[in-house]
């Protein structure tokens, strides 16, 4: 059963649309990879689920039905309440979404104890476990530590800690390792692997690098100009994408065992090809 | 062969005070940072340099250049000793070694426009034709003339990394720095600067030392690799070499670390 379904999507600022029809689904114990560059809209799809958009955007038009809950449909408050009991989030800069001068346990705990009404105990008691279920070595004194005491890679377990906290139907992770170096990137990308497949969770994973959709995604959703290109299976797609765009997209990435088939600029007429799409779909949804 | 080299560098070390640790009263700890590097670069060389962070790749950059003074061991460029020089003394020389910066936003003046932002280092210098340099620097970096009177702000995330090479090379300098220049673009455009670069360094004969995390684009660019770590020397050799087979323990982490954009490749 599909634990997050976006079905015709349409936000904009001001006129300048910004998602454009965008459907999408993520079933549970699903992986799947939200990829574009920047300005495609990935991280405002994430943003729209969660209820974080700026709020300069509007949403149009569309319906965003999370475990069954259509979500437009409901109050603000009840949307909140809706969203913070099915949903969380794994960031993309661990120093930042975490509050410098509090110490990290609280800020594990709050979740459980104001959205889910968990006593102080309770909380604390699965904030250790799940510290521990991260591989966190001595979580009770990690729980009494500020952030800045704890390395990059340290922080980012904690977050991922936090977001499994409330046992959530989906988790949206916004680029989770781009601030981190590569050997602590791996690490990181196999823990959000094993946790999400240890609790079924399903994930969104919002990247710009399809060298990590390989190794973390099951399907992935090729977004430009807040459209989607190609919605498909990893498999696929490594082996034959299914949008000019896609296909320039892979030939753009960085690949040390191929250094001359790699990293071959995304051509022009690629570009304007996409950009006509995008022109066709808004004239006939009546935009300039 | 001396005369082909035109960066030397021996026992190379330098360290920071550690304010984190410093006692109310008297001076503060000291973290090394590089624990005595030795590098060689020969001119037309494009020399990579990786390793994670706090590794002093950066260090190792800004040391080079002299942005930073080292502690001891002696950094020769194109034979003079520049380890100690007063600022006095380098600022001529400051024309013959540029850099590149990681974030063409925050090292690009947003209140000057594209044009006096490359002729600011030649006013610097004192070239003359200021004005033909500049058309020339822009010409080179594949960007029109008339962005000359544009802002860093009207411009896309590759083609202000287009502007802070045409500052760099205006001044027909020996050697460039680049400090992890691609690392904050889309891979569209990251393919497009290296491009750029690589066509640089043939057509000005450039010698480069390209400061970055990803080997992947080192592995396309550079013709030797330095790997770092913790401030070490952990292998410097031929790229293709040092890809193909890695002599050190820690190189082959970083190569097995990279995720690869296919589906072979399996991390177990």
């Amino acid at each position: 059963m599909s634990f997050l379904t976006i079905e015709n999507l349409n936000a904009r600022v001001g006129t300048a649309p910004i998602l454009r029809d965008v459907s999408l689904s993520v079933e549970a114990g699903e992986v799947r990879g939200l990829v574009g560059e920047s300005g495609a809209g990935k991280s405002m799809i994430g943003k729209a689920v969660l209820g974080t958009l700026p709020t300069a955007v509007e949403i149009e038009s569309g319906r965003i039905v999370l475990d069954g809950e259509d979500l437009q449909a409901l109050k603000p408050r009840d949307r909140r309440r809706v969203i913070g009991a099915k949903a969380a989030l794994i960031p993309q800069d661990p120093l930042t979404a975490l509050n410098p001068s509090r110490r990290v346990g609280p800020q594990i705990t709050n979740r459980l104890v104001d959205i889910l009404g968990w006593t102080r105990a309770d909380a604390g008691h699965r904030a250790a476990e799940l510290l521990d279920e991260v591989s966190i070595p001595d979580p009770e004194r990690v729980m009494r530590a500020y952030p800045h005491e704890l390395s990059g890679g340290m922080r980012q377990r904690i977050l991922i800690a936090s977001a499994f906290a409330a046992e959530p139907k989906l988790i949206i992770a916004d680029e989770p390792t781009t601030a981190l170096d590569v050997t602590v990137q791996k690490q990181i990308l196999r823990l959000i692997r094993q946790m999400q497949a240890r609790h079924g969770t399903a994930l969104l994973f919002v990247t710009h690098d399809l060298g990590v959709v390989s190794k973390v995604c099951q399907s992935l959703t090729v977004l430009f100009g807040g459209m989607v290109l190609e919605d498909t299976r990893v498999e696929q797609f490594f082996a034959r994408p299914g949008h000019p765009y896609s296909a320039a997209l892979l030939a753009a990435t960085p690949k040390y065992t191929d250094p001359d088939a790699s990293l071959t600029p995304v051509p022009d007429a690629v570009i304007a090809g996409v950009e006509a799409e995008i022109e066709a779909h808004d004239r006939m949804h009546g935009h300039v | 062969m001396s005369d082909d080299v035109i960066y030397e560098i021996e026992n190379l070390r330098l360290s920071f005070p550690d304010m984190a640790h410093k006692p109310l009263f008297g001076a503060a700890p000291r973290i090394e940072i590089l624990k005595g590097i030795d590098m060689r670069i020969a001119r037309g060389d494009v020399v990579g340099i990786v390793g994670g962070s706090g590794s002093g790749k950066s260090t190792l950059g800004r040391a080079m250049i002299r942005l930073l003074e080292p502690d001891s061991g002696s950094i020769r460029f194109n034979g003079q000793d520049i380890t100690h020089l007063e600022e006095t003394a380098l600022r001529p020389m400051r024309r013959r070694f540029q850099m590149i910066f990681q974030d063409p936003m925050s090292s690009l003046n947003p209140r000057q426009t594209v044009g006096s932002i490359i002729a600011g280092p030649l006013k610097l210098q004192g070239f003359d034709r200021v004005s033909a340099r500049v058309d020339q620097a822009l010409d080179h970096v594949g960007l029109p003339r008339r962005f000359r009177s544009r802002y860093p702000h009207e411009l896309s995330g590759g083609q202000r990394q287009r502007v802070g090479i045409a500052r760099a090379i205006a001044t027909e300098p020996d050697f460039i720095l680049a400090d992890e220049i691609v690392s904050g673009l889309d891979v569209s455009s990251q393919a497009q600067v290296l491009n750029l670069l690589e066509q640089l360094v043939r057509e000005l004969g450039l010698t480069l030392a390209f400061i970055s995390h990803d080997l992947s684009v080192i592995r396309r660019l550079c013709q030797r690799t330095m790997v770092l770590y913790r401030g070490e020397v952990v292998e410097y050799r031929d790229t293709r070499a040092l890809f193909e087979a890695p002599e050190a323990e820690y190189t082959r982490e970083l190569l097995d670390a990279i995720p690869l954009p296919d589906l072979e490749q399996v991390w177990a």
